[in-house]
């Protein structure tokens, strides 16, 4: 191999500066929420102590935390399942052109581009003024989901522009039926990338702020919870809060990628019969 | 391969109609029931919403409720108010100043992994390690900066021990500085994907070419890498442009109420439940984000680039 240019180690020190950007206020916050109990929102460290992690646990002064968390927790996975086979449906119908693709193309795009604060009003005029209640898992659900599909869908076009079409023809070729095609031969080989959908799905969903806060209802989601604490709360037991969620976000990140690797690896395993003889 | 098969359904199409007609029609069809999902979510979460708005937008408002009219007077008032003009120009002032930054840091960072990280391994990992944070809360994200930056913050006392400050700076947390500082935070890998995507696609033996012509660092860099990046660019800038335009969250978080911009022009109406205020001002700013977006999307084919 070549020896590194200069450019190299002056990139890499860049590199390096922006991750401490990116990774160093998080890192504070968590070494923060271990304030002692008299300790406040900066430096310095009064005391070590999981005080403000027991606060969380046991007075529920600071709002309905863990109500909300439920919450969240069920409304992403609706979102992350509506999305994964929505986008896999639109992804499919995509490939070929339809009457009205374009148009519903461009509806996708304005999904993309429109700022958050319009579909939460929007959505939140038309239900207050057809008599309906706001609701997290109606309203709400609807208003995340104009977020998580185009994402979804985005995701499945730049899947299937990838994709080898002879392994479609080839099942055809052989008899099987459009289904089975789709059933036996596309979704085998595109799983991994819905592992992807569902990542983007729930995580999206979980952390979304702008698009509930008119469409939730009475019953807070986890963000309009935290949002909330944000302007009354002035101890260190809203880092100790962001410390939890964040360290879910990165079990729930860790666990998706994991799933990821295994099903490539699965893939790459059972998508050969080289060398295993006649079969 | 797609247009393929349509040209020659078109053609088959023309020759004999009866059975091909049933054909095309079943093929329609298909794509329709498949993609009815997402077009029913976004017919009633999307474009009856912005309908809605455009509606309200011409109504009627008391100190507590809203009725239904027909008037001009949200938008006499919008755009007969000294404080609109000042409020965009605000906001197109932070989308400037923040995708100026997120380009550059976005480009070096994307530029280092592409063509500086040599082996395929250590460049999905380092990439993911920039993308984990876009998945993880943006409020807590924000709130994480107040540590850093408050009066008694970590830059503050550092810079106190170093001397080069003698009283704490009030300008850190609660001001521009703070808003923008946590845009590019926020943003950045908006920036990084799509560049990082196209980058990966460049044809090694361009660079070689370039080499061998004779041109240097540099100039391989702006003749050939530039050139052959702009669709990820483009992309990148109408996340960037989009959300800071939208954005009424981080502005009022990190300037500590003391900026506007006009997502927050609406949501202090919607505070006040001036729906029909809240609802011109959202017109006028989908409107401006919509020809911005379009004007983008001129230089770019997004689905090609995917």
């Amino acid at each position: 191999m070549d020896p590194r240019p200069r450019s190299f180690y002056i990139l890499s020190a860049f590199f390096a500066l922006f991750l401490i950007f990116l990774y160093g206020p998080t890192i504070t916050i968590a070494i923060l929420s271990f304030q002692g109990p008299q300790g406040g929102l900066t430096f310095p460290m009064r005391g070590v102590s999981l005080y403000w992690f027991r606060d969380l646990f046991e007075q529920q002064a600071v709002g309905d935390i863990w109500g909300s968390f439920r919450r969240s927790l069920i409304l992403g996975l609706m979102v992350m399942t509506t999305t994964v086979v929505a986008s896999v449906m639109g992804g499919l119908a995509f490939r070929k052109r339809f009457a009205g693709s374009t148009a519903l193309f461009y509806l996708i795009v304005t999904s993309l581009v429109i700022p958050s604060i319009l579909v939460s009003l929007g959505v939140g005029l038309i239900f207050s003024q057809s008599g309906l209640r706001v609701h997290w898992s109606t309203s709400g659900f609807g208003a995340q989901l104009t977020w998580t599909l185009p994402f979804g869908l985005l995701i499945m076009f730049a899947v299937f522009n990838r994709f080898d079409r002879s392994y479609e023809e080839a099942a055809s070729d052989l008899g099987a039926s459009p289904w089975q095609t789709v059933r036996h031969v596309v979704l085998p080989i595109i799983a991994p990338s819905l592992i992807g959908v569902a990542l983007f799905g729930f995580t999206l969903s979980y952390d979304e702020f702008a698009r509930t806060l008119l469409t939730a209802g009475s019953y807070n989601t986890l963000p309009l919870e935290i949002f909330g604490m944000t302007t009354n709360v002035t101890t260190p037991v809203i880092f100790a809060l962001g410390t939890l969620t964040t360290v879910f976000s990165f079990l729930v990140i860790g666990i998706f990628l994991l799933l990821f690797w295994y099903l490539g690896k699965r893939r790459a395993r059972q998508g050969t019969d080289a060398g295993k003889g006649l079969v | 391969m797609t247009n393929q098969t349509t040209q020659t359904n078109d053609t088959a199409f023309a020759q004999a109609p009866a059975p091909d007609a049933r054909r095309a029609m079943s093929h329609h069809l298909s794509g329709w029931l498949l993609a009815s999902p997402i077009a029913l979510v976004l017919t009633g979460f999307l474009l009856l919403p912005i309908i809605m708005i455009v509606v309200v937008s011409f109504w009627g408002a008391t100190e507590f409720s809203i009725y239904p009219a027909f008037q001009f007077d949200n938008y006499a008032f919008l755009l007969g108010s000294e404080v609109t003009y000042r409020v965009f120009l605000n906001t197109f002032r932070y989308a400037a100043i923040t995708w100026a930054l997120t380009l550059l840091i976005g480009f070096t960072v994307a530029y280092f992994l592409a063509f500086h990280v040599r082996s395929l391994n250590w460049q999905i990992g380092l990439f993911l390690f920039c993308t984990i944070p876009f998945w993880t809360s943006n409020i807590i994200r924000m709130i994480s900066w107040i540590p850093f930056l408050g009066r008694n913050g970590l830059a503050n006392s550092t810079l106190l021990s170093w001397g080069v400050i003698d009283q704490p700076v009030e300008w850190l947390l609660f001001s521009d500085f703070s808003v923008i500082l946590a845009f590019v935070h926020l943003y950045t890998l908006f920036m990084i994907v799509p560049i990082f995507n196209t980058m990966m696609r460049i044809d090694r033996s361009l660079l070689e070419a370039a080499a061998d012509a004779g041109a240097s660092g540099w100039q391989t860099l702006w003749n050939v890498i530039v050139p052959l990046t702009k669709p990820g660019i483009m992309i990148g800038t109408i996340f960037v442009i989009t959300l800071v335009m939208g954005d009424f969250i981080t502005v009022r978080f990190m300037s500590g109420s003391q900026s506007a911009n006009v997502g927050r022009l609406i949501s202090n109406d919607i505070a006040l439940l001036q729906y029909p205020s809240a609802s011109a001002t959202a017109v006028i700013l989908l409107i401006t984000v919509l020809l911005m977006i379009a004007t983008l999307l001129r230089f770019v084919d997004i689905r090609k680039e995917l």
